[in-house]
């Protein structure tokens, strides 16, 4: 008998790869709603957004047989949902996050409906960079050959994160997030900042959508998100609106995502409905943890209609 | 109010149809015959029926009825295992005139199609996979299922050919009685090879759920399982996923050897279209519908993808031989002594179970060699 597991050794291995393979479409959909909140507005539709960008990209792949395509026609539906909830939301009296919850089952609704026929076809898959090969374990090279689009992501979250203190875009965005007034009286237009804060968002939310079938799990059905687009959006607040918390939130998800399935094979097999609730659980703590009865939600944009 | 509005809408139609079956139809047309022979038939689908799974071996035998004349067939897709059903076979039955209805997921039984078998007497209800019992459920319901526990016997087989590692993987759903059989009977299979094999499961919970069930299968492979299949709705992702990391595939459902290619083993597969046929010759001449249908390789209820190049010549020759003894009815896939992987004797040596055995449809343990639990 030839022993190839890895024993427990696995567990850590696991949450480690299961971070950066699960983290992904959370961190991109994360930043994106970042973008947008710091402008002042929240976009809840983000989750039709990363459907409707998963189905574009594996429609888009399987019909010209170029993933690199499938990427970039998912950002552009993504910049025009984002762009169309931009602009009803700039009518007076719209309420952003109704808005957003109909832009979500409406990106969702149209994806099934356009995404029904490529729900057989197999696209071709974007490309990892295999990191692992110092290895012989092949466990370890598999965990590390990692896509493209993580280190884009991370890459994404530094800048971002410099971009919003030092340039000239991240203060505009950043004054008009934290009181229109403000930005008003500086002569700058804030429902046109807020338009172009969504449709950045919804871009990159489609990019998260485009790993989720392009790469992992590889795959277009109708159940591929299951609530991940929401759950990001609700990591940017947990993340208090840093992109580098966002990014790190979004691995702590991922890895404890993996928990679950990992105890499972080795061995622990009890209640792993509860492992798989571990993601939540952190959530709370966490947020129970940095919470304060004397502050307000540290870092929120102020004209953000979540703290009105 | 709005409710008691469209409650009398309903039962106006209701009434209307009715009157109109009772009435208008068999004058206008002219023979009995042929007013037998035009029936309206619902599917329900609880995902989409292109999923290389369990839907698209619904949808597949729906395809098979539909060309039979008089048949008019309506189905719906993606419809959750809540009192969405309801409302999906309440619209079925009053405004498509639906007669015979097939919810064909686990989660439609009880207590939806129950409910609406209730309230709508004289409509047929057939449900996949529930055990229908005599005296506790109504008489214009049923289920029907298939013996598909044998073809992950043969899945088995071959994976204890493949296997190098000694080590299979099994991604499952829930640990509900069908799928324990087929876990079982998947280990069982490969122990007929060799019985120092094991299994490993993994529970993801849900019947759809992509990412996890990626997860799970890498999780399995970084253990060292080397044939993996599966028990979820859709297997397309943990085909692909365990065919990219090098390890063998079992199909289930549906052929998925388009995915796996040369990695593919075999397959249990369904053969629904035989079913349906039935169910509907029966109805169409009148006879009645069977409230406990059930069958397996040899009433052509299930069929077994054809075997790919990986399968060694010992491996095929097992697989045949087997394959045959089940075909003529002499084989148990369930015989004792069988332990439980907590060590109790589940079957005793003295019996072996035949594929319909009524026992076989509570089972609740895993068997010996199975690593994993079912809590």
């Amino acid at each position: 008998m030839e022993d190839t597991g890895i024993g427990l050794w696995g567990v850590p291995l696991a949450i480690f790869a299961g971070a950066i393979r699960v983290s992904t479409p959370f961190i991109f959909v994360s930043l994106g709603e970042t973008i947008t909140e710091r402008s002042g507005r929240i976009n809840l539709g983000l989750e039709g957004t990363l459907v409707f960008g998963a189905m574009t990209a594996y429609a888009v792949a399987v019909m010209t047989g170029s993933p690199t395509l499938g990427v970039l026609a998912a950002m552009a539906t993504g910049a025009m949902f984002g762009t169309i909830h931009g602009w009803i939301c700039k009518w007076p009296k719209v309420n952003d996050i109704a808005i957003g919850i109909a832009m979500m089952q409406f990106g969702l609704g149209l994806a099934f409906f356009l995404g029904k026929s490529f729900i057989q076809p197999v696209a071709p898959k974007l490309p990892s960079i295999p990191l692992g090969s110092w290895s012989a374990v092949p466990q370890v090279q598999a965990a590390l050959n990692i896509n493209v689009l993580f280190f884009i992501g991370a890459a994404l979250a530094l800048f971002l994160w410099w971009a919003f203190k030092n340039t000239r875009v991240g203060l505009i965005l950043r004054v008009v997030g934290d009181s229109t007034d403000a930005a008003r009286a500086m002569g700058i237009s804030p429902d046109r900042v807020r338009l172009l804060a969504t449709a950045a968002g919804g871009s990159l939310a489609a990019i998260g959508g485009a790993y989720l079938s392009l790469y992992y799990p590889g795959s277009w059905n109708e159940g591929i998100s299951s609530g991940q687009g929401l759950m990001a959006v609700a990591l940017v607040i947990f993340a208090r609106w840093n992109p580098i918390g966002c990014f790190l939130a979004a691995l702590l998800f991922g890895g404890a995502g993996a928990l679950g399935p990992a105890l499972q094979s080795v061995g622990v097999t009890q209640g792993y409905y509860l492992f798989y609730a571990a993601p939540y659980v952190l959530t709370l703590i966490i947020l129970i943890a940095t919470s304060s009865p004397t502050r307000a939600l540290a870092g929120a944009p102020g004209a953000l209609s979540l703290t009105k | 109010m709005t409710k008691l509005l469209s409650m009398n809408r309903r039962n106006f139609l209701q009434a209307s149809a009715a009157g109109l079956a009772a009435g208008v139809a068999p004058g206008l047309i002219g023979s009995p015959a042929l007013a037998q022979t035009a029936l309206t038939v619902g599917f329900i689908y609880v995902g989409p029926k292109d999923d290389y799974g369990y839907n698209q071996a619904h949808a597949e035998g729906a395809a098979v009825i539909k060309k039979m004349p008089g048949i008019t067939l309506v189905e719906e897709e993606n419809v959750p295992e809540t009192v969405d059903v309801q409302k999906t076979m309440a619209s079925m039955i009053n405004l498509d005139g639906a007669t015979l209805l097939f919810p064909t997921s686990f989660g439609y039984f009880d207590p939806h199609m129950l409910a609406m078998a209730a309230k709508y007497p004289k409509i047929q209800f057939r449900h996949c996979g529930g055990l229908w019992t005599e005296g506790k459920n109504p008489a214009n319901t049923g289920s029907y299922f298939g013996y598909i526990f044998q073809g992950q016997y043969l899945n088995g087989v071959t994976a204890g050919y493949a296997s190098k590692s000694k080590k299979i993987g099994f991604v499952a759903a829930k640990p509900i009685p069908q799928v324990l059989q087929n876990i079982n009977a998947f280990l069982l299979g490969a122990r007929s090879v060799d019985p120092t094999i094991t299994c490993q499961v993994i529970f993801t919970g849900e019947w759809s759920l992509a990412v996890k069930e990626a997860e799970a299968t890498n999780a399995l492979v970084d253990q060292g399982a080397d044939v993996i299949t599966c028990h979820v709705d859709s297997p397309k992702v943990v085909a692909e996923t365990a065919a990219g990391r090098g390890a063998f595939v079992c199909g289930y459902h549906a052929n998925q050897s388009a995915l796996a290619k040369d990695k593919y083993l075999t397959g249990a597969e369904w053969a629904w279209g035989n079913v349906y046929t039935n169910f509907i010759k029966a109805a169409q001449s009148g006879g009645k519908l069977g409230n406990f249908v059930r069958g397996g390789l040899k009433d052509g209820f299930v069929k077994m993808s054809p075997l790919g190049p990986a399968v060694s010549a010992e491996g095929r020759k097992k697989f045949e031989a087997t394959l045959a003894e089940i075909m003529a009815g002499k084989f148990s896939v369930f015989k004792g002594p069988i332990k439980d992987n907590k060590g109790n004797v589940v079957i005793t040596a003295d019996k072996a179970y035949a594929e319909d055995a009524i026992d076989l449809e509570s089972m609740a343990y895993l068997v010996e060699g199975v690593v994993g639990s079912t809590s």
